[in-house]
């Protein structure tokens, strides 16, 4: 009786992989709760969350391609690329409605590129990625031509807007729009054949197109979709900070996938959800946030994450091996 | 010899890669209700006539037909609407993924009305309950159907597969080797649900280098030599000895159907 409770209990966990990373988070955040006085404080919380927007959005999409078994290292780069184009346009006279638009596409445009390349050519998401991140940055850095651009467009800077609930509660439009998108995905994963593909793709692709899915078309809209997430996040930084600078999120794209390790998503692809994503993301904010008030230096909270993130993969790995 | 008219039929198929013919010639014959086993030595080229006939290769030369009609298969997808299944011998199951979500894996069924159609909501319960009605018709014991594939044992996978094929092949299921992975309980088990099939009306080509498990359950045996068919013999005519024989080379069907010992 009890090991069949305890082997159901195993056996949930391992079918839901977020719950694991949300044990995480509840415990982090009941350990800094306790161990700092201003951790719990409602504007600290609000400023977590407003801090992971637009890591979390990007990992949303980094989400996506591991799940097929890839992994996109041009996701930040795409996004700041995407700030510049917005912002660099505006400067110009464009209307923000009109730079948001082209911002988005210039990044969809790029994740259609990345992913025609990776299922025309069936070269390694890794090499094309890399080799796309290099290309974009460059060509943020000319079209910047050494400057950032501040933000003053209301469009642009719309996710920013805050709100107050109940009088003293901060939040964001961005907040708001981040949560759609994560319920989105996880609907669009979990609920359709376009997510079941997503998964069968990245669980066994022979296997897949032996079942009569068109692998190729599934893992190109994958890289569209994702492109079309990092669109978003660009507008979520623009919102967070109104100024676009080409040397903005340098490491946003390992931190993305930190946050989707963290949440428990398997970078053999076939296996994770996106709600462990949005969890792993807040896990890193969470621990930044404690370890800072708990006065302990940044680089030291580096350290904290890259110990986390081998210590999640090693657990994954390891209940995994028990199970077979 | 009977009048019926076979359900899979093949006339001179020829597949060559590069300077190798990995079909020479071939026919096939699938009568209606019957368990075809195709025999032959490793690089006789069973594999390419069974995948010629499951659409994945495409011949170069010869006609396939369907109840005597000539088709054109220029991928799995075309054989599959003809109603051919094919169970392959890795299964082609993702192993991550329910066992409903497996059984209606590139074919998955949407609510009706708006949400399936504007929301593309899929019946997760409609195919769950489906997929536990194939297994149970089949007589596959298995608890949940939202058990992932890889807790399942060898057998309950190829179970699942062969399910699949059944419950979507309206003419005819191919079997590539579906007991080579397994032990001899859950053999057992797999030829058992192979004559289920055939006894629901379904003719089965099964492809197998076992040969007691093909003289257990095969109503007709192919036997593929050099890239085509040497002979057809029946199972409760011929011995295991005399199969092998044809198989190797060493004996040989003479045109009045005896066998005969070829000396070299």
């Amino acid at each position: 009786m009890s090991t069949k409770t305890k082997g159901n209990v195993s056996e949930f966990v391992l079918r839901t992989p977020a719950v694991g990373p949300a044990i995480a988070l509840v415990a982090a955040v009941v350990v800094f709760s306790l161990t700092t006085n201003t951790f719990l404080d409602s504007d600290n919380l609000s400023l977590i969350v407003q801090q992971s927007l637009v890591v979390g959005t990007l990992a949303l999409g980094q989400t996506l391609v591991i799940l097929t078994g890839g992994i996109d290292l041009a996701n930040a780069a795409t996004a700041v690329l995407g700030t510049l184009l917005m912002a660099k346009l505006v400067v110009g006279g464009v209307p923000g409605t009109v730079a948001l638009v082209t911002g988005i596409a210039a990044a969809v445009a790029i994740g259609a590129l990345i992913g025609g390349i990776v299922t025309g050519a069936s070269l390694p998401p890794f090499i094309v990625t890399l080799g796309m991140l290099t290309i974009v940055t460059a060509v943020s850095r000319i079209y910047a031509e050494g400057r950032s651009y501040p933000v003053t467009d209301d469009t642009l800077a719309f996710l920013g807007t805050r709100q107050y609930l109940f009088g003293h509660v901060e939040v964001t439009v961005g907040m708001g729009l981040a949560l759609l998108m994560f319920v989105g995905a996880w609907y669009a994963l979990t609920k359709t054949a376009w997510g079941k593909h997503v998964y069968a793709v990245g669980n066994d692709p022979e296997a897949a197109r032996l079942s009569g899915i068109n692998v190729r078309r599934t893992v190109l809209s994958v890289y569209v979709v994702a492109g079309l997430v990092y669109g978003i996040a660009a507008w979520q930084a623009l919102g967070r900070v109104p100024n676009a600078d080409p040397n903005a999120f340098q490491m946003g794209n390992l931190d993305s996938i930190t946050a989707v390790v963290l949440g428990g998503t398997s970078l053999f692809g076939g296996r994770g959800s996106v709600i462990g994503t949005l969890v792993g993301a807040l896990i890193v904010a969470v621990l930044r946030s404690g370890l800072t008030q708990a006065g302990i230096d940044s680089l030291y909270q580096d350290v904290a994450t890259g110990v986390l993130v081998i210590v999640a993969v090693a657990v994954d790995r390891f209940s995994r091996r028990k199970q077979r | 010899m009977s009048e019926q008219v076979p359900v899979l039929q093949a006339r001179g198929l020829v597949k060559r890669y590069g300077k190798v013919t990995a079909i020479d010639g071939a026919d096939f014959d699938l009568l209606p209700g019957e368990i075809l086993a195709v025999v032959g030595d490793n690089g006789a080229g069973k594999s390419s006539l069974i995948k010629a006939l499951s659409g994945a290769v495409v011949p170069d030369a010869g006609e396939i037909l369907v109840d005597g009609e000539a088709v054109r298969f220029s991928g799995p997808l075309d054989a599959r609407r003809h109603g051919i299944e094919t169970v392959y011998q890795d299964l082609a199951l993702a192993p991550a993924q329910d066992i409903a979500t497996n059984v209606f894996l590139g074919r998955e069924r949407r609510r009706s009305g708006p949400l399936g159609s504007v929301f593309r909501l899929l019946d997760a319960g409609g195919m769950r309950a489906e997929a536990a009605r194939i297994l149970g018709e089949l007589d596959i014991k298995i608890k949940s159907m939202t058990q992932a594939v890889e807790t399942l044992s060898g057998g309950q996978r190829q179970g699942i597969a062969v399910a699949r094929a059944a419950a979507f092949g309206s003419r005819v299921v191919i079997m590539d080797e579906p007991t080579a992975a397994l032990g001899v309980a859950e053999s057992a088990k797999v030829l058992d649900l192979i004559q289920r099939i055939r006894d629901r009306g379904l003719p089965v080509v099964l492809i197998s280098h076992n040969m007691p498990h093909v003289f257990e359950i095969a109503d007709r045996v192919h036997v593929h030599r050099l890239g085509r068919r040497v002979g057809v013999v029946s199972p409760r005519e011929r011995t295991m000895n005399e199969v092998v024989g044809l198989i190797t080379g060493a004996l040989a069907l003479s045109d009045n159907g005896e066998l005969v010992e070829v000396y070299r």
